[in-house]
């Protein structure tokens, strides 16, 4: 029974950065989320934070993990826009559903809430449990260990720490679709309370990823996070005299949710535009040293409408191969980002990118191409001031050149008339000799 | 009364001569048009290949081998289909053998078509400015600044002077019928030109034998659109007129030239030839004292204009002051001006005041020159190859290409010929050449010194690189032409002398009378024969024969010097019918390789097997797939001889493609193509590429596919980015390591290129292996290789980061598109003890140049070292020396090669940070 449960987690865990396009921009608001429970108590036990959802307008509906009816998709298409699956205890799933469908229901776009529950091993903190009366074996952690990201959290802080019971993860560093959003303190591992100690010690948490697609997973190692227990209970932080009424799993599971489900951080950029400096119209190519204006609408998602997004760092390339030119995008604060620059003296072709990624946000990846053409034959500088003795050497030669006429005058004074023809004489005769004389003393080599 | 009578008669013969040489040429005209049309004749009119359009027909009721004609609405197809699926294996089995490789000129021609539309559509200026973005994607390429614009203006005028005079041809047709036009004028140019040189009859030879001669016909047949078919007519002509200037001094004609000159800079990047070797004849004639004023004329006026010409075109521009390649032309130029200049002033002074002048000028001159030499050396020194192009350096030194540009060397083109490709392209000139040379001499002149620098020049570079065979060619077939007139008049006039019939004066011999009429009927006997002969194979030959006896009988006159050349009548026959018979051969032979051996277009390849031709059309089908399937603005990446090809049929953005003017860009195509697939895919990703596509030969035998073009890849690829190593991809045959104490001191490395189990594991994992190699196994269980002929070596493997997307009936072309990155990340991967070991090992194999195949027992050795302990090892050790196959070999591998400082054996001073790598690896 265990088994499935630590299986599908730590395969989950190994294969971490899922992300996909459960949500649409078109229907934003229409969300259904199937939860999977082990049992209906489960239902009531953290009813907090389902019905925190249920007013968020969402759709919930909650069937057991082993309903043999249980179905993702019907005739192609996927019922559900997001996954709860709070039933660590289930062996196995029912209608079929495994882990490829799982996979392949983020994969595609879907977003996944993973609670997961375990005794055989948990984390144990000797230095920052939570202190109550009766655990003795330090295995209900109190963490502020938070994410720093506005976006995941939400902007107001979240004071009290949060109640942890669970597995702990680790997360592969080289694996950048992953982020820690509770960490344990340094000094916690993983063990079985029961069993000796074993190492390596591991992170703890909550761990959520993204998937390239922008589907968003939270796996959390602790189902009782989410628990009304845990969300009423009050929490004092081992060697901290300040004990708080409430835990912050209230604020920290409703404020992650709402990142998991796209009601904050989903970005997008739309109407991307260029125009040479003094036009509108988009041109099919640019030309090398063109002054071009480029602008790109960029929209936040707010739960109920697109909201402009405001940011400073917003950066555009002109890139062939490398980044030619790189400017950080202005803003009128109404979703409009814009910037001029000059086309590189380079041409080939180009692309506008955009490539913007910032910790919980929907990754931006935009890029637009366009030829950049050399000059043509007649745009170039017609005069140059370098070439001037060479204009000249051109006068100067054509003026030199008026020397038969000098000539032609001359004859003119000894014999009468017929000017055209005496010209053409002389003409002849300066520019045939060579030729008239060679005529006569060359003999063909054919004999 | 009799003189005037002779004057009258000799006028009449003129007279008659003329209007006969007219019509020969006409013929000659007429036979070099028809005979390049067996392409079109053979196959279909050729230019339906490159149609984005074509419509890829199969008869489904069609069976194997056989012949069945389609009559389409404007064209008539003979297809020769075995597409049918279940004769596959079999057949194919029977055909690998002889395939016909592919030719390069079509593949030129493919773009040339396109730009030729472009131009006939858009007019020249934008031709001239046109920015090609759809090749060489990112960097594009500016197609009026990298093409030699002449054919396609040549085209273009052709195409719209018959549209203007309301004859509505089509572009393609225009374009598929300019060469065999362009050869006709060849032809008529090499008249003109031999006639110059040797006289009417020389000219009519050589006219006829240009026309068939097959080097030609390889570049020319009607559908070939290649720059080659008008340049070999800019070049004779270019060479006529300066002949012409020569044996004239006319203004008129340097005028010409230059203009000629300024064609061929056009058509081709050969001009280096024209602009070469005309100051070489130049200076030859200054050196033996044949300076004249007329061969200033001839000279300075060509360098003047021609050079301002050239500079007009936009792809050489500057390069015509610039580079090496002129400065011989500018060099003699300021000699013959100095020559000039002491001639001009010979002719003012006095013997004596000569003198005094000749060491004045010698002095001044002298200090002058050798400043101006100074400059000029310091000028070409300081530019990294001395201001030659590679291409020009490999043709004076044979062995630079490939010592220094692999992708020179890499094309066949570009390769020395072979002794039976002189045969095959010019025949039986290949002989007659010499005896035309001593022609030449009898007596020497202007012109023909010309000639025999020409054909020795020419030969000397066709022996370079066999392309210029085509350089050869029309010299070849003017020395012969003089050589076979020569030799026509030598034995005409010997049995004419001998005839007294024929010679109407009583000088004759009493004596030679009786065997002179006997031989008359004979001769008469023969001439027939001869005539009928030569009217089935060639008529034209016939009538100049008869023109060239016209002629000679003037000559009659000097009969008494002549007397002394005359032959006994006997031989003179006898020579007469072998030189008809050799002419016999040879027109056969051209009309087999215009009609077999250069009429199959490139891209549709055919093979005889024993049950009948076979077509292999998988280059269209291939196009046509990508054409169909992919999206407008995808990018597909090949090796660069698919490029023109790829971007005029399947109209899609090409990397690399046939003009080569970027190495590092080809470099990079190469690298990917010589890299494990992920980098690969990283390389390929970064330039935007969707498809790759490879031609694969190995299961019908098809030779020139990129597995056997991949060592060049790899050449050229190590070339730019070091870390592909010609090496990693060669198995050592043997190893030969003496071991002396902890030494190994020399590896031979014996390079061999295979693809068998034994190559090595960098070739195995290489994209191209995978890509060419994959799923081959499914075809006939084994995965046998008909071009190499062998198995593979890696016969099961899956593509992580490429997907198949497309592969041809035969194989031929296979067609993989780049996986999308994937939606998640793994996580970590555990490193076990054998990965390690696996790691060690092929490390060890990429790090040493030293170490490839044959050392795997070493290698083999030092894994189980590490894995079994010393002792093992040892034994190991033990056995392999034992099973070592090379003989001769003292079998010592000592303990110390398996101790931990076994990598310092290996590599005594070498590689330290690696060494320390592999010892910590080793010591595990």
């Amino acid at each position: 029974m265990a088994n499935l449960s630590v299986v599908l987690i730590t395969t989950l865990i190994s294969l971490l950065p899922i992300l996909t396009n459960s949500f649409s921009p078109e229907s934003p608001t229409d969300r259904r989320i199937l939860v999977l429970l082990d049992d209906f108590a489960t239902r009531s036990s953290h009813s907090i934070f389902f019905n925190s959802l249920q007013n968020r307008g969402f759709e919930l509906d909650f069937k057991l993990a082993d309903d043999p009816k249980l179905a993702l998709h019907r005739y192609g298409q996927y019922l559900y826009d997001a996954l709860v699956l709070f039933c660590p205890a289930a062996d196995r799933l029912g209608g079929g559903l495994d882990l490829a469908a799982i996979l392949e229901f983020v994969d595609s776009g879907h977003d996944l809430i993973l609670g997961a529950d375990d005794a055989s091993a948990v984390v144990i903190d000797h230095t920052s449990y939570a202190v109550s009366e009766t655990d003795g074996d330090h295995t209900l952690i109190a963490s502020d260990n938070f994410i720093e990201s506005d976006v995941i959290l939400g902007s107001t802080k979240i004071e009290a720490p949060v109640l942890f019971k669970g597995i702990g993860h680790s997360l592969n560093a080289a694996n950048s679709l992953g982020l820690k959003v509770l960490s344990a303190s340094s000094a916690a591992y993983s063990a079985s309370p029961k069993s000796k100690l074993q190492s390596p010690p591991a992170l703890a948490g909550s761990a959520i990823s993204l998937a390239r697609n922008n589907a968003r997973i939270i796996i959390s190692g602790s189902l009782d996070l989410f628990s009304n227990r845990f969300f009423k209970s009050g929490v004092q932080k081992a060697g901290s005299s300040k004990k708080y009424e409430r835990s912050g799993n209230e604020q920290f599971t409703t404020e992650l949710s709402k990142w998991v489900f796209h009601e904050r951080g989903h970005l997008k950029a739309v109407n991307v535009r260029h125009h040479k400096v003094g036009e509108t119209d988009e041109p099919a190519m640019y030309r090398i040293n063109d002054d071009l204006e480029y602008a790109v609408d960029i929209y936040e998602w707010s739960g109920t409408r697109w909201e402009p997004y405001v940011a400073d760092d917003v950066q555009v390339q002109f890139y062939m191969m490398s980044p030619y030119v790189l400017k950080t995008l202005s803003t009128d604060k109404k979703g409009v980002y814009y910037t001029a620059f000059k086309v590189p003296d380079v041409y080939g072709v180009f692309q506008f990118k955009v490539e913007y990624q910032r910790l919980g946000y929907t990754s931006l990846s935009l890029s637009k191409q366009i030829p950049v053409r050399p000059f043509r034959h007649n745009e170039y500088e017609r005069f140059i001031t370098t070439a001037f003795p060479y204009y000249g050497a051109s006068f100067s030669t054509t003026w030199d050149s008026r020397i038969p006429e000098d000539v032609a005058k001359n004859c003119r004074q000894y014999e009468t008339g017929e000017e055209q023809n005496l010209k053409a004489l002389i003409w002849a005769k300066l520019m045939g000799k060579y030729a008239t004389t060679y005529f006569r003393d060359s003999s063909p080599l054919r004999s | 009364m009799a003189a005037s009578e002779t004057a009258k008669d000799l006028a009449l013969r003129h007279a008659f001569g003329n209007v006969l040489s007219f019509f020969i040429l006409v013929l000659i005209g007429v036979l070099a048009f028809s005979i390049r049309l067996f392409s079109v004749i053979k196959y279909e009119s050729v230019i339906h290949e490159f149609d984005p359009y074509f419509n890829y027909r199969v008869t489904q009721n069609s069976c194997k081998g056989k012949k069945i004609m389609l009559v389409e609405e404007e064209a008539v197809f003979v297809c020769y289909l075995c597409l049918e699926e279940e004769v596959d294996n079999e057949l194919i089995g029977n055909v690998y053998c002889s395939i016909i490789g592919i030719r390069l000129t079509y593949v030129a021609g493919d773009m040339d078509l396109l730009w030729f539309q472009f131009l006939t559509k858009n007019g020249i200026y934008d031709f001239w400015n046109w920015f090609d973005d759809r090749t060489w994607y990112p960097l594009g390429r500016v197609i009026g600044g990298t093409v030699y614009p002449g054919l396609t203006l040549t085209a273009g005028t052709l195409w719209w002077i018959l549209n203007s005079l309301n004859i509505p041809l089509s572009v393609e047709t225009v374009c598929v019928f300019t060469a065999p036009v362009f050869s006709s004028i060849a032809a008529w140019a090499t008249y003109l030109l031999t006639k110059e040189v040797k006289g009417t009859g020389a000219g009519l030879t050589a006219a006829a034998l240009l026309a068939m001669v097959p080097s030609y016909i390889s570049r020319s047949v009607a559908g070939s659109y290649d720059n080659e078919a008008v340049a070999i007519f800019a070049l004779i002509f270019t060479f006529y007129l300066y002949i012409k200037t020569l044996n004239t001094g006319s203004l008129f004609y340097a005028t010409l030239n230059s203009i000629a000159y300024f064609y061929m800079v056009c058509s081709w990047g050969g001009y280096t030839f024209i602009i070469n070797l005309i100051p070489m004849h130049v200076l030859l004639c200054i050196v033996t004292g044949r300076y004249s004023s007329r061969l200033y004329i001839a000279y300075a006026p060509l360098v003047v204009l021609g050079t301002l010409l050239a500079s007009l075109v936009p792809v050489v521009g500057f390069n015509a002051v610039l580079t090496s390649e002129h400065f011989a032309s500018f060099l003699v130029f300021i000699i013959i001006h100095v020559v000039a200049l002491a001639y001009y002033i010979k002719g003012m002074l006095s013997p004596s005041m000569f003198k005094v002048a000749v060491t004045l000028v010698v002095s001044v001159g002298l200090v002058i020159c050798c400043a101006v030499v100074a400059v000029l050396v310091a000028l070409v020194a300081s530019s990294p190859t001395k201001g030659w192009s590679g291409r020009s350096l490999s043709l004076l030194d044979p062995t630079y290409a490939s010592k220094y540009i692999p992708i020179i060397a890499s094309v066949s083109e570009h390769q020395p010929p072979t002794w039976p490709s002189y045969f095959m392209d010019i025949n039986v000139l290949a002989f007659l050449v010499p005896a035309g040379i001593i022609a030449c001499f009898l007596p020497l002149s202007d012109a023909s010194s010309f000639v025999v620098l020409y054909i020795v020049t020419s030969v000397y570079f066709s022996g370079v690189m066999v392309r210029l065979m085509l350089v050869l060619a029309p010299a070849a077939c003017i020395m012969s032409g003089i050589a076979l007139s020569e030799a026509f008049a030598v034995f005409t006039r010997s049995i004419k002398f001998q005839l007294p019939s024929l010679s109407g004066v009583s000088q004759v011999d009493a004596g030679n009378s009786d065997s002179g009429s006997a031989a008359t009927t004979q001769t008469e006997a023969v001439k027939a024969d001869k005539i009928e002969e030569s009217t089935k194979e060639r008529p034209s030959r016939k009538n100049r024969k008869k023109e060239k006896e016209t002629v000679e009988k003037p000559s009659v006159k000097s009969r008494i010097e002549k007397r002394l050349l005359v032959l006994p009548l006997e031989s003179s026959v006898i020579a007469l019918l072998l030189l008809v018979l050799l002419g016999a051969f040879y027109v056969v032979h051209c009309v087999w390789a215009a009609a077999e051996a250069y009429s199959a277009p490139s891209i549709v390849l055919t093979s005889y097997s024993h049950d009948g031709l076979h077509v292999f059309d998988d280059f269209r089908e291939a196009y046509a797939w990508l054409s169909h399937n992919t999206e407008v603005d995808d990018k597909v990446a090949s090796w660069w001889d698919y490029g023109y090809q790829t971007t005029a049929m399947a109209n899609r953005t090409v990397i690399v493609d046939n003009n080569t003017w970027n190495n590092t860009h080809i470099a990079t195509v190469g690298t990917a193509m010589s890299s494990p697939e992920k980098a690969a895919w990283e390389i390929f990703d970064s330039l935007d590429v969707k498809y790759v596509l490879v031609v694969f030969g190995g299961l019908v035998g098809y030779p020139s596919d990129d597995i056997n073009k991949f060592l060049w890849m790899v050449r050229i690829g190590g070339g730019v980015f070091p870390h592909i190593k010609e090496p990693d991809y060669l198995v050592c045959w043997r190893i030969v390591a003496m071991l002396s104490f902890d030494r190994i001191c020399c590896v031979i490395r014996d390079g061999q290129y295979r693809i068998d189990s034994q190559a090595t594991p960098t070739m195995l994992n290489c994209l191209m292996y995978k890509l060419s190699y994959y799923r081959f196994v499914e075809t006939d269980g084994k995965a046998f290789d008909r071009v190499r002929r062998t198995e593979i070596g890696k016969k099961y493997f899956k593509l992580s980061h490429f997907e198949e997307v497309f592969t041809t009936h035969h194989w031929m072309v296979r067609i993989y598109k780049l996986k999308p990155p994937k939606n998640r990340i793994r996580g970590k991967t555990k490193k076990s003890k054998s990965v390690r070991v696996h790691y060690l090992f092929s490390m060890t194999r990429r790090s040493s140049p030293l170490l490839s195949h044959n050392s795997s027992s070493l290698l083999s050795i030092c894994c189980f070292h590490s894995l079994f302990g010393r002792k093992l090892a040892q034994q190991q050790a033990q056995k392999e020396v034992e099973q070592e196959r090379i003989p001769g070999i003292k079998p010592i591998i000592l303990e110390t090669v398996v101790t931990p400082g076994l990598c310092n054996t290996y590599f005594p001073n070498r590689h330290d940070d690696r060494t320390k790598r592999l010892q910590s690896l080793l010591i595990l």
